[in-house]
């Protein structure tokens, strides 16, 4: 599968933040001048589980001669917009805003990076959509923040990272997604950790292609959390999306939670169905990186697997580097699901993007 | 090694499940006392009064209470004359041993506590008494039953020599590792301990359970039991990964290691990610020579309970192949609730000269067991 893939819409791409400063004059005047006094605009947030020169982070025809890959619209316009052909395309900010500890400090950073987005990107392009990012420990001020930036339609999913504080399934977190359910909004849940705890239950590993690894498995905690805890028995409309998350290891998860569920659902007893049936219900996967098996046939085993046409949502992850040229869909994907996870699957999960259709 | 065969078979017509070898056998003590007769007074009196102290917040409870009593028992196991499941030697021949002419019991203690004592000192002395334990209680008596030697990986001086005091005595096949450590296994400290293992011609075997306080999910901790129980596998990629991104089977390529009761089906997805990354930030690693999965084929085995349960039954089948037949072993976690049964654990039609391999042949290889 090559470009252009004209209409496809992208899930998951990242314009970066050039640095702190940029956010000065989307700060009120009390943050401001906060940030001012701490020296804070001199300080580097960017999170530290995507490190912006890392090779699998900047691909190399991707990376401007100056700044960080992702920072140059017009870059991202001809690489992206153009050069795949999309319809929209989806902004995930990943930034340690949502990792600062204060949760008045994180959320200010926050409201900050949403007015940025909306004003020198969103207002740049009209393909472009983007994610509402959010102190998800500070359930209050992440709700008032979805429902500030929900009066923009544009805004059309709440990004928040993996791996935090506690769990995402658990309960403190429910006001959050009442209103991200009342407002049409999926939750993104993309790859990587604020680090309150290891990333690993293993404890702290050596290198960056470890935590990289972890991902994944960390991705398979955080559906057995929102899962057991009855996430999507409260919130029957709610979706989420695991993005770069990979895909291949959906199926091993599907065996093991249905195979706990039937030996341990009297611990759980509000769960309806198996949790693999619940995923397919309401979980959603971007396609990069797919983690592909070795051949095309082993591919469409898995695909086989996963048993469901609604789950993978395309995406090019610009600017990180999974694959070369426009190579953004693994081989071995039957034809008829291509359509769906370029275009239908995405139109049918986040309900936003009709809006202006 | 023939079966005392005072117990009466299961009824089977399949042969090849007759005489395999289990690859996860729990003894137990009938009362944490039992240790006493092997610790030193010093260590005697600190388990009387202070006790062992791991990072969990209860005494002698795991975080996630399990769904059956005794921390997770099979209903039946629990001997009429009083103590725990798997701590009576003629109950595991009636239900294990003899009834299906076990070959080899493969032993993984669960006791003690000594892997993960916070005193590392109480800690060593807790497996030199468990080891002990394991020997006198359970092979002398009952030969085809092997000891592990049980280590905490805190305290490298002790481990080593528990390890090489152990070395030679047949009773002893595997050294045993609580994976949930202080750090993943295959950090440069743990590193003269795995020297240790594969100079003395130990397999490690890496039971998973309890905790080493780090949470058991990157996020945080769960709320329960149905989390935390699938949560074994995630610590089973993570030690997968650690091993071969440090570099441990490029600096001892002749370590074994079998991973126990983790399950297996995450293992193929987990090979083609660490490939597929690793050629992305290889200039972090320059010390692997091969591709992750190289190394995961040549240096992983993995043991079946909680047997893995595709939705499609058959996928079970291009699971083993994309694994390798030849590094899958059987294992029962007898007695434990969700024990697995050999007539009634595959629910397909596997292959006869795969059946052997994965009931008996590669655990016989894997663990030095000569019949």
């Amino acid at each position: 599968m090559t470009i252009p893939m004209p209409g496809a819409i992208d899930c998951d791409i990242h314009p970066a933040l050039p640095d702190t400063r940029t956010l000065m004059p989307y700060l009120d005047d009390y943050w401001r001048a906060h940030f001012q006094m701490r020296g804070l605009d001199r300080d580097n947030y960017d999170a530290a589980a995507f490190p912006a020169n890392a090779p699998i982070n900047a691909r190399p025809d991707w990376k401007p001669a100056k700044g960080k890959a992702g920072a140059d619209f017009q870059m991202l316009k001809t690489q992206a917009l153009d050069g795949f052909g999309l319809k929209y395309a989806i902004c995930n900010v990943l930034h340690g805003a949502q990792a600062i500890f204060s949760e008045d400090l994180s959320a200010a950073f926050c409201r900050a990076i949403n007015d940025w987005v909306a004003k020198e990107w969103l207002d740049r392009d009209p393909r472009l959509r983007a994610s509402i990012v959010v102190p998800m420990h500070s359930p209050e001020l992440a709700a008032r923040e979805i429902e500030r930036c929900a009066v923009d339609a544009r805004f059309v999913q709440v990004l928040v990272w993996e791996m935090q504080e506690i769990p995402l399934g658990r309960r403190q977190h429910w006001p959050i997604y009442r209103v991200a359910e009342q407002l049409d909004l999926p939750i993104g849940i993309h790859a990587g950790s604020s680090y309150r705890h290891p990333p690993t239950n293993l404890g702290w590993p050596s290198y960056y292609l470890e935590d990289y690894a972890s991902w994944s498995t960390g991705f398979a905690g955080v559906l057995n959390s929102l899962i057991s805890e009855g996430v999507f028995v409260e919130f029957p409309r709610l979706k989420v999306v695991l993005m770069e998350s990979g895909v291949t290891w959906l199926p091993a998860w599907m065996w093991r939670a249905n195979k706990t569920w039937r030996g341990v659902r009297a611990e759980v007893p509000w769960l309806e169905k198996s949790p693999a049936d619940y995923a397919r219900e309401h979980v959603r996967l971007t396609a990069q990186p797919f983690d592909s098996p070795p051949n095309a046939a082993m591919t469409r085993k898995i695909v086989e697997q996963i048993d469901c046409e609604d789950m993978l949502l395309f995406s090019t992850d610009y600017p990180h580097w999974h694959y070369d040229g426009g190579d953004a869909l693994p081989d071995g994907l039957p034809d008829h699901l291509i359509q769906k996870i370029l275009v239908d699957n995405a139109m049918k999960t986040y309900p936003r993007l009709k809006d202006r259709a | 090694m023939s079966a005392t065969a005072q117990s009466p078979k299961v009824q089977t017509n399949d042969p090849a499940i007759l005489g395999f070898v289990d690859c996860d056998v729990h003894p137990y003590t009938k009362s944490p006392a039992d240790l006493d007769a092997f610790l030193p007074k010093r260590w005697r009196e600190l388990r009387q009064t202070i006790g062992a102290r791991s990072r969990s917040p209860f005494v002698a409870a795991p975080n996630y209470p399990r769904m059956s009593p005794g921390t997770g028992m099979r209903m039946d196991a629990w001997p009429e004359d009083g103590g725990h499941p798997g701590s009576n030697l003629n109950m595991m021949r009636e239900q294990l041993l003899d009834a299906f002419d076990v070959s080899f019991g493969m032993m993984m203690p669960l006791l003690g506590r000594g892997g993960d004592s916070r005193d590392v000192e109480f800690g060593a002395a807790l497996c030199t008494a468990a080891n002990e334990w394991e020997a006198q209680t359970w092979c002398d008596p009952e030969p085809r039953l092997k000891a592990a030697v049980q280590i905490t990986t805190e305290y490298t001086e002790a481990a080593i020599k528990e390890i090489e005091l152990r070395a030679g005595d047949r009773r002893f096949t595997h050294v045993m590792i609580p994976p949930r450590g202080l750090e993943p296994l295959g950090r440069r400290r743990y590193w003269k301990i795995l020297e240790a293992c594969a100079a003395n011609n130990f397999p490690i075997a890496l039971h998973l359970g309890g905790t080493s306080g780090h949470a058991s999910t990157g996020g945080g901790w769960p709320s329960f039991y149905h989390e935390e129980h699938p949560s074994y596998p995630q610590s089973k990629e993570a030690l997968v990964t650690s091993l071969v991104t440090e570099g441990v089977f490029e600096h001892i390529p002749n370590l074994r290691v079998a991973l126990v009761e983790g399950g297996f089906a995450w293992l193929p997805s987990l090979s083609w990610r660490l490939d597929k990354h690793y050629k992305r930030l290889r200039a972090e690693v320059p010390h692997l020579k091969m591709l992750p999965s190289e190394y995961i084929r040549r240096n992983i085995w993995v043991t079946t309970q909680p047997m893995e349960e595709p939705e499609q039954p058959d996928d079970i089948l291009a699971t083993c192949e994309w694994i390798g037949w030849d590094r899958i072993m059987f294992s029962t976690d007898y007695p434990h609730w969700d024990q697995d049964d050999p007539r009634y654990a595959l629910k397909v039609r596997i292959p006869e000269k795969e059946k052997r391999m994965l009931f008996r042949e590669n655990a016989l290889s894997f663990y030095n067991l000569t019949v």
